[in-house]
């Protein structure tokens, strides 16, 4: 017996070598997958870019909105690569900066939609009793409302500016996590593995974040990735109504809206930050796309 | 050796069949209706019937996920069918279940390892730092290669699936082992494999099994004594040698009748039972079966006949028992 206890241990020592390989393995296919990395180099850059803002951009001081009346509207040369806007402020350095705001806005906004409506969506979901339901009802009256109409709103009675413009959009955001979760909760509670973990006697609150949380993660990444974008437009949105950043800061959506009525004559001023968020957003989808097929579509 | 470990005392399953707003609800589906039951330690008790006669929801209901109306369950002596979710914990290592579809019994985000060292937690003998040991130790067991063990689920087949299901039934060093419809689902070259796993595991460990089935071949090759379940009620049980040939129910012997013989040329009729299973919640009065009987009397329909025991270890609820077999007409030819 003695001897057959030492192979098992043999046995679990050899098993965990394989692992190690195999993982080795599976950031290999990541890296052969050229669109991918590509996209990561994309948004690792344009990251950076907007962290170490002050030292990438050839203006700095024009990218947080000091006026340069003089050189407006120039299309792009060598003096300012991407063209000048209305106020002669270098475009580069105004996307660069703007990437601040828009970037970190709308991983914000989705990121706390999502911490705020996954959890609700779960407990909705796996408790069809009165909680649920009460949870239910909240969701569908937040839908009811058109999302921008009621960020409107909460904006002008918080406050403008655009940490308020990210609580305001965060609020009409959330529901719609509540509601992509519970029903994927309430399908995968059926399951014969939720009954299976039940019967080892573990608790609502284990199953819920260790069964049923890793299984709906697919579609929430999925949406997370799919809502960067739309959320860059929103606060764009806002901004333009002047109730998020507010003009001398700068932000991508803030900078198409200010563009749009000389699109004709003075496209760069539009086109840079559409571009921007164009790539951005399209990076996100292709990462994210190569990352769910690498981890396994176990379904 | 013959001591029953499991016993049950007249336990009742009802589930709810209208939710009014306010008060109890007046109607019940009785899917397990007044089962009294030893199951005796080291044996493998068979539990066949039609579907939908609620013999999964026995199955259930003796290790306490389906919840139970009244009755008295007796798990090693103590009284299990009271305690509460906290109460069952130290129970619940001791018995496990297999389930039908094992696709659906493993969670497809979690590695054979996850999935093993979750169960094995319940096994208090066995140290956090050896659950790899361990989870090596049982893909040992139900002869799967231990090289597996970090893959997902939907990486094997189902037979695989069925084995990695009772290694983690295993994993928890349990006593008693619900098997609900386990091999249904596979191909029957697959089913003789997890069946003589099984056995070989009851042998090995000292396991004591429920087999629930509605495959009659299997019963009579895997258990020990079969028990014949109704309208959620068990009408008969007897050693599984002797059940299908000499039968003490009508019912039992209808059962049999409807397998069919894999000879085009017995010339034998198949015995398709006339009538429907009857429902649930409106079960026939008197003997649940008397609509579909053919030696039905008056009593029958009005009384519903009590348990009577026929040898040690089998008993059969019928009015007409004794008579029925002493003509001899239930005798399979």
């Amino acid at each position: 017996m003695a001897i057959q206890e030492n192979s098992y241990q043999m046995m679990a020592k050899k098993v965990v070598k394989e692992h190690q390989k195999q993982k080795w393995f599976q950031l290999q296919l990541l890296l052969k997958r050229k669109a991918a990395c590509l996209s990561l180099i994309i948004l690792v850059l344009t990251v950076l870019a907007a962290v170490f803002a002050p030292w990438v951009a050839p203006y700095p001081e024009q990218g947080q909105g000091v006026l340069n009346i003089e050189n407006r509207l120039q299309p792009p040369s060598s003096a300012s690569l991407l063209g000048t806007d209305i106020y002669g402020r270098d475009m580069l350095s105004r996307v660069i900066y703007g990437a601040r705001i828009s970037l970190f806005g709308s991983a914000c906004i989705v990121f706390f939609a999502a911490l705020i409506g996954v959890p609700l969506g779960l407990w909705a979901g796996y408790n069809e009793g009165i909680s649920g339901a009460v949870i239910s009802r909240v969701v569908e009256l937040f839908l009811s409302f058109p999302s921008t109409l009621s960020a409107i709103a909460i904006s002008i009675i918080v406050g403008v500016g655009w940490p308020t413009a990210i609580i305001a959009l965060i609020i009409p955001w959330w529901p719609w996590y509540t509601r992509l979760v519970q029903g994927e909760a309430l399908s995968i509670k059926r399951m014969l593995y939720i009954e299976a973990a039940q019967m080892l006697g573990y608790g609502k609150i284990y199953i819920i974040f260790r069964h049923i949380l890793p299984n709906v993660m697919t579609p929430v990444i999925v949406m997370i990735l799919l809502d960067l974008g739309p959320a860059i437009i929103a606060i764009g949105l806002l901004s333009f109504l002047g109730l998020g950043t507010q003009p001398p800061m700068a932000d991508w959506g803030l900078m198409v809206w200010e563009g749009a009525p000389n699109i004709l004559s003075e496209w760069w001023i539009s086109i840079v930050p559409g571009g921007a968020m164009f790539m951005v957003v399209i990076a996100f989808n292709i990462f994210g796309d190569a990352l769910k097929d690498i981890l396994g579509s176990n379904r | 050796m013959n001591k029953p470990l499991i016993k049950l005392e007249q336990i009742n399953t009802w589930f709810p069949d209208n939710k009014p707003v306010f008060g109890k609800p007046t109607s019940w589906i009785k899917a397990v209706n007044d089962v009294s039951l030893n199951i005796i330690e080291g044996e493998c008790l068979g539990l066949v019937g039609e579907s939908g006669c609620g013999k999964s929801t026995m199955g259930r209901t003796i290790l306490r996920l389906a919840p139970l109306y009244s009755g008295k369950i007796k798990f090693m002596g103590d009284d299990i069918s009271k305690s509460d979710d906290k109460g069952l914990k130290p129970y619940r290592a001791k018995m496990q279940m297999v389930f039908q579809d094992p696709k659906a019994s493993l969670n497809p985000k979690m590695t054979i390892f996850k999935i093993l060292s979750e169960a094995t937690a319940l096994n208090l003998r066995v140290a956090k730092e050896n659950y790899l040991e361990q989870a090596v130790k049982l893909l040992d067991l139900v002869d799967l290669r231990p090289e597996h063990i970090y893959r997902y689920p939907h990486e094997f087949s189902g037979g695989q699936q069925q084995r990695i299901c009772v290694a983690r039934a295993l994993a928890t060093d349990p006593k008693f082992i619900v098997f609900d419809e386990a091999t249904s689902a596979l191909d029957v070259s697959v089913q003789a494999q997890v069946i003589n796993l099984m056995k070989d595991l009851q042998n090995k460990l000292d396991l004591t099994y429920l087999f629930i089935s509605h495959d009659l071949s299997i019963m009579e090759h895997v258990c020990s004594r079969v028990a014949v379940m109704y309208a959620g009620q068990i009408i008969e049980v007897q050693d599984s040698g002797s059940l299908f040939d000499t039968p003490r129910h009508p019912y039992t012997k209808a059962l049999k009748n409807a397998v069919p013989i894999a000879d085009p040329e017995s010339g034998k009729e198949l015995g398709i039972l006339k009538g429907e299973v009857p429902k649930l919640s409106d079960p026939p009065s008197g003997c649940h079966f008397h609509p579909r009987c053919d030696y039905k009397e008056n009593i029958c329909v009005e009384k519903s006949p009590k348990v009577r025991k026929t040898g040690k270890n089998s008993q059969v609820k019928c009015h007409f028992h004794e008579e029925l077999w002493k003509r001899g007409v239930l005798r399979y030819t």
